[in-house]
């Protein structure tokens, strides 16, 4: 939930695509670095009708093209299988790299989780990125500030975070993940720096919208819910 | 030859008769870059130690080196494979497979980049000792869905999968014999195919079937053999996957024992392919393997690693007896 109004400002209002031609060759790229908020993505290309909308009931279910990761031979719009961590920036600096070979202007927009980071391979990707100048690159960290087990404060600390993509060449921004009109502004302006790839930091909630989860980490990639929970859900969402 | 233990520099090849040529995968890159303005060459600091220099002179605005990064490497190739490019990565295959597996198996195969992996120091190809040689690649590459799997066997096949495997759709993890590499395979007659066997000899008694740098030495071991009264077939296999199945078990059926040779370990290579294509096929024949044993090898000169762990035309040529109860 904490990178829903993220990938909503893409999708309305600064990438590229279109829909009925998902191979595109000038296409903007978004790739979900990290794959297991794949059903924000779904969502989202389903409403901009990548697939029908039917087929987000069919999430997670036999023989769905939808699954709990996001797969690229499978779903439109799905340009990168992710899920195992730290390979979207490192994808995002190819895409990049290709498209200035090709002297194209497309984006390409990396969206990482803050726990994924932790992967060595984001700071190899991240050396590459400055070294080429990539501008035309840009990562997004949804820094909810919660992994699988917990606070990453205490797992293993990502702080100083936009001093550290700093460091690695990047211009940086740091935006409320979940102001509409900021991440407009932030997202629609980037490259900030045109020698530069751009960071954006989002400050954002684990499971923004659902008072009950948000916040608590016990609901990071929770299944199997009792009615009355899904219930509530609804409830919340309404 | 003496063996005083010499530890062999990086890459430097044994001596060989005939003739050779420097530098084969390079040049044939280079070659492809001008017909093919989409081919692009990317490595993770090891461009001279690869090869790719000559790809790198010609198109240096086509050439990138990622630093020692094999994660970033396989990753930035599956980005311009999903953007257009040809990517050739170079590096060693053993950071190829160790460091950059899942890279390889999610990044390229699972996502469907037709990145190509060029891997340097094969099995016993280099003295650096356990941290560089590629002893257990092949089978760590064939393991992955959808990724081709090739181990040439002269400058001749180096240079004509090179081209081949551009039109592979998919990803591609071929090793690579680098500097002066001999020729053995006539490049006038000589058509590689991916995927496909080359019947190099024909036998009546034993088929040895090798692939890599082994198949020159199965040649030369048919020339002592026949020599001895033994009518030995060589059966070479370019491409350890998808693995020409039908090519072994049709001549194991005309043979009485096969002999298998690899630079490779002996399980989950080519004498494990083996074995599973004469199973599945109902062809009992007996199996001799020369190929590396289950261990890390230690430094030394090539020539005496390739001689203790049997990578010879003599020990090929003892397999054959053996298998034929001789």
């Amino acid at each position: 939930m904490s990178l829903v109004e993220i990938l909503r400002v893409l999708y309305d209002d600064v990438l590229r695509y279109r829909p009925e031609d998902p191979a595109w060759p000038d296409r903007d790229r978004l790739i979900l670095s990290k794959g297991h908020g794949c059903l924000a993505l779904y969502a989202m290309l389903a409403d901009k009708g990548f697939f029908p909308v039917e087929a987000l009931d069919s999430f997670c279910r036999r023989d769905s093209i939808l699954g709990g990761h996001p797969e690229a031979a499978k779903v439109p719009g799905v340009e990168a299988s992710t899920g195992a961590l730290g390979h979207g920036l490192s994808l995002g600096v190819g895409m990049a790299l290709a498209a200035r070979a090709r002297t194209r202007d497309h984006r390409i927009v990396v969206v990482m989780g803050d726990g994924e980071i932790q992967e060595g391979s984001v700071w190899e990707a991240a050396m590459s990125a400055s070294k080429h100048r990539l501008s035309n690159l840009t990562a997004v960290i949804d820094y909810n500030k919660l992994q699988s087990a917990g606070p990453t404060r205490e797992i293993l600390d990502l702080e100083p975070i936009t001093d550290k993509f700093r460091a690695f060449g990047f211009a940086t921004v740091e935006v409320d993940g979940h102001d509409i009109d900021a991440l407009r502004s932030v997202l629609g302006r980037a490259p900030v720096d045109s020698a530069k790839p751009t960071a954006v930091i989002a400050h954002t909630i684990k499971g923004k919208g659902i008072a009950f989860a948000e916040g608590d980490a016990n609901w990071h990639h929770k299944s199997r819910l009792p009615p009355e929970i899904t219930a509530a859900l609804y409830a919340a969402l309404a | 030859m003496a063996e005083r233990g010499r530890t062999l520099a990086m890459g430097e090849q044994e001596a060989v008769a005939g003739t050779a040529i420097e530098a084969p995968f390079g040049r044939a890159l280079a070659a492809l870059g001008r017909t093919r303005p989409e081919v692009v060459g990317v490595t993770a600091d090891l461009g001279k130690y690869t090869d790719i220099h000559p790809f790198r002179d010609a198109f240096p605005d086509r050439y990138f080196n990622v630093g020692m990064a094999e994660q970033n490497l396989i990753a930035v190739g599956a980005g311009l494979a999903k953007t257009g490019k040809i990517a050739y990565c170079t590096t060693y295959g053993v950071f190829a497979t160790r460091r950059a597996y899942d890279f390889i198996a999610i990044a390229c195969a699972h996502s469907r980049a037709a990145v190509k992996i060029v891997a340097g120091l094969p099995g016993l190809t280099t003295g650096y000792g356990g941290t560089h040689q590629a002893i257990e690649d092949l089978a760590l590459a064939a393991m992955i869905p959808g990724l081709t799997v090739i181990d040439p066997c002269d400058a001749t096949e180096i240079m004509q999968a090179t081209a081949a495997i551009a039109d592979v759709d998919g990803p591609v993890y071929m090793r690579l014999q680098r500097a002066q590499v001999p020729v053995v395979l006539d490049a006038q007659r000589y058509r590689f195919a991916v995927g496909k066997a080359a019947l190099l000899r024909d036998g009546a008694d034993v088929a040895i079937v090798a692939t890599g740098i082994m198949t020159p030495r199965a040649i030369e071991a048919a020339g002592a053999l026949a020599a001895a009264g033994v009518s030995a077939a060589v059966l070479h296999m370019p491409t350890i996957k998808p693995f020409d199945r039908d090519a072994v078990a049709s001549l194991a059926a005309r043979t009485r024992a096969v002999v298998t040779a690899e630079n490779h370990v002996m399980r989950g290579g080519l004498a494990s392919l083996v074995a599973e294509a004469l199973f599945d096929a109902g062809v009992a024949r007996r199996l001799e393997r020369i190929g590396i044993p289950d261990q890390f090898v230690e430094c030394g000169s090539v020539p005496h690693l390739q001689k203790k762990y049997g990578l010879t035309t003599d020990a090929i040529v003892a397999a054959a007896k053996r298998s034929l109860g001789a």
